[in-house]
């Protein structure tokens, strides 16, 4: 875990109201495990006030990509980050997708923001020759962000781009109709969609790893604020930012924090 | 050369900065990015009798200029403490205070007793102030007769260094001071957080799962120094004040209206080691302005 004033060294807007943000951090891209998170600070001036955690989304040179959507002031803030400006981070931060265990093809689903936490985890299992096919659910065809991965299947909401419905439908369908050899789940996204990949991947009786979010406060373990309920372990709750954000799926009571 | 050390009861602290209950672990959490042997003090999360698994979530909500917390004292119990947490803290030559928090008076005492068989503890600071709990907490420390039965039970059962944290959430905090100043406590902490509410208006819910949370921040900031400035002004022991510091001028300003020492708490949640950076601060103010001693700042606003 470092605690950085690094530079902002390039801000790249893809498209809509969403953002990839670059900042030179060496020493966190070379200890950065498939996904963990930054927490930035985005203001100097107490406003906001608590930093914003962010999965990195990707590393290259001596630099790690944020990708993040404009939805509040914090973000908004972000957006209006200019080359060679100074940001605070720390990270990285938290556990981190297991892909040492026993598992053949390794089946990626990203919804929404979430698909911030997959190209590491991309990487890292090609890395190891482990077969990858990736699934990426948007709103619609404006919202789907396809970099980075491979073999991808696109599901929107709305229809406009590939499958019409929500990408857990589109795994469903997937498993339905091929045959994979001994699979693993991996998945990011909102609670609603961790919930029902949960339950898919219980159906097909599928080892799946999902990263939740959180609001958080320190990031790090401290202040005990992003507390997701667990069963069948010791303890009731386990925290987002230390214990996670990647959690096997099966042992979350629930993934709405609402 | 400036002093930069306070007392506090037979306590002498290197300087006047601590970081504050429930703000920084167990107190080696974050040993990676602060060196802790230069804080005056690491003051530990509120400790119970029993591990306490805490409030559901929502737990934090970030408000303007500040964060609603209700975090409900999460934490391993006294046992576990002793256990795992303290040979690893009593190596971290920094002077240890231990929080504790109860839902009886008699926890308290229990509380005491098994932390006095052990050393490297240097004080205690009693929470009768937390607004997250529903037994204990704010039902004792909105009660001066409690605040005084708790202060004067755990006085006999220990020589070190006793604190009582106060909250703010009361009609003259200065009368709880005085309170637990006539039943032997070497000195206040004020003040914990205030009460408060955050609402979403799309769901039209509370924002935090038990309704209320605490307020800290800079938001709370002027609101705690007119506490502390109301309690020096009716007690002789040391205030330490806590409320929204978040550099060396905030931390100035509560010296100034009367606190002897003071506490950093949220803020070490956007920078862990904003602790060490307050002691400089002060340190380099005083050195400014030629004061000798870190100590002179106390109640030194000029009227």
């Amino acid at each position: 875990m470092f605690h950085l004033n690094s530079a902002v060294v390039g801000l790249k807007k893809l498209h809509n109201s969403i953002y990839c943000l670059t900042i030179r951090a060496p020493l966190i891209k070379k200890s950065v495990l498939p996904g963990q998170f930054v927490n930035l600070q985005v203001s100097k001036d107490n406003s906001p006030l608590l930093r914003r955690p962010f999965s990195i989304y990707n590393v290259c040179n001596e630099d790690i990509l944020i990708l993040f959507n404009v939805v509040g002031n914090g973000t908004e803030l972000l957006s209006e980050m200019r080359v060679n400006q100074s940001i605070d981070l720390i990270g990285p931060l938290g556990n981190s997708f297991n892909i040492t265990d026993e598992f053949e093809t390794a089946l990626l689903v990203g919804g929404g923001m979430g698909v911030a936490s997959l190209p590491l985890l991309n990487a890292a299992l090609r890395q190891r020759n482990i077969p990858v096919v990736t699934f990426v659910g948007a709103k619609n065809k404006d919202y789907l962000i396809l970099d980075y991965l491979h073999d991808v299947n696109i599901a929107t909401d709305d229809g406009s781009k590939g499958f019409s419905g929500n990408v857990v439908s589109l795994v469903d369908e997937y498993l339905k109709n091929n045959k994979v050899p001994n699979p693993k789940i991996f998945s990011c996204g909102p609670p609603k969609m961790l919930e029902s990949i949960t339950l898919l991947a219980e159906k097909y009786n599928i080892h799946c790893e999902v990263s939740v979010e959180s609001v958080m406060a320190c990031g790090m373990g401290i202040c005990q604020g992003c507390p997701v309920e667990r069963k069948g372990t010791t303890n009731k709750y386990s925290l987002v930012c230390k214990d996670g954000p990647v959690f096997d799926s099966g042992t979350l009571k629930y993934l709405n924090h609402g | 050369m400036v002093d930069t050390s306070v007392n506090i009861g037979s306590l002498q602290l290197k300087n006047p900065v601590m970081v504050a209950s429930g703000t920084f672990g167990y107190g080696n959490e974050c040993l990676d990015l602060v060196d802790v042997s230069k804080l005056g003090a690491v003051i530990t999360k509120s400790l119970t009798l029993k591990p306490r698994d805490g409030n559901p979530p929502m737990r934090i909500v970030e408000t303007t200029g500040g964060m609603l917390n209700s975090i409900g004292l999460a934490n391993v119990g006294i046992q576990k403490f002793i256990l795992e947490k303290l040979p690893e803290l009593k190596r971290l030559n920094t002077t240890m205070i231990v929080n504790i928090a109860g839902s009886t008076i008699e926890e308290y005492e229990e509380l005491l007793k098994i932390l006095e068989e052990h050393d490297g503890i240097a004080g205690y600071e009693i929470n009768v102030s937390c607004p997250n709990v529903k037994e204990g907490g704010l039902a004792f420390g909105t009660r001066c007769d409690t605040t005084s039965e708790i202060t004067r039970r755990v006085r006999t059962l220990t020589k070190k260094t006793l604190i009582v944290k106060l909250t703010p959430n009361v009609t003259r905090i200065s009368e709880f001071a005085q309170a637990v100043e006539a039943e032997g406590a070497d000195a206040v902490s004020v003040m914990n957080t205030l009460v408060g509410i955050a609402v979403d208006v799309k769901s039209q819910k509370p924002k935090l799962s038990t309704i209320t949370g605490g307020l800290s921040g800079p938001a709370i900031k002027p609101v705690a120094l007119a506490k502390v400035y109301e309690v020096y002004k009716n007690v002789k022991i040391p205030i330490i004040g806590l409320g929204g510091i978040m550099n060396w001028s905030d931390a100035v300003e509560f010296m100034l209206v009367g606190a002897t020492a003071i506490q950093v708490g949220t803020a070490n949640f956007i920078d862990p080691s904003v602790g060490i950076k307050i002691a400089d601060g002060i340190q380099k103010y005083c050195e400014e302005r030629r004061i000798s001693r870190v100590i002179d700042l106390k109640g030194a606003m000029k009227l």
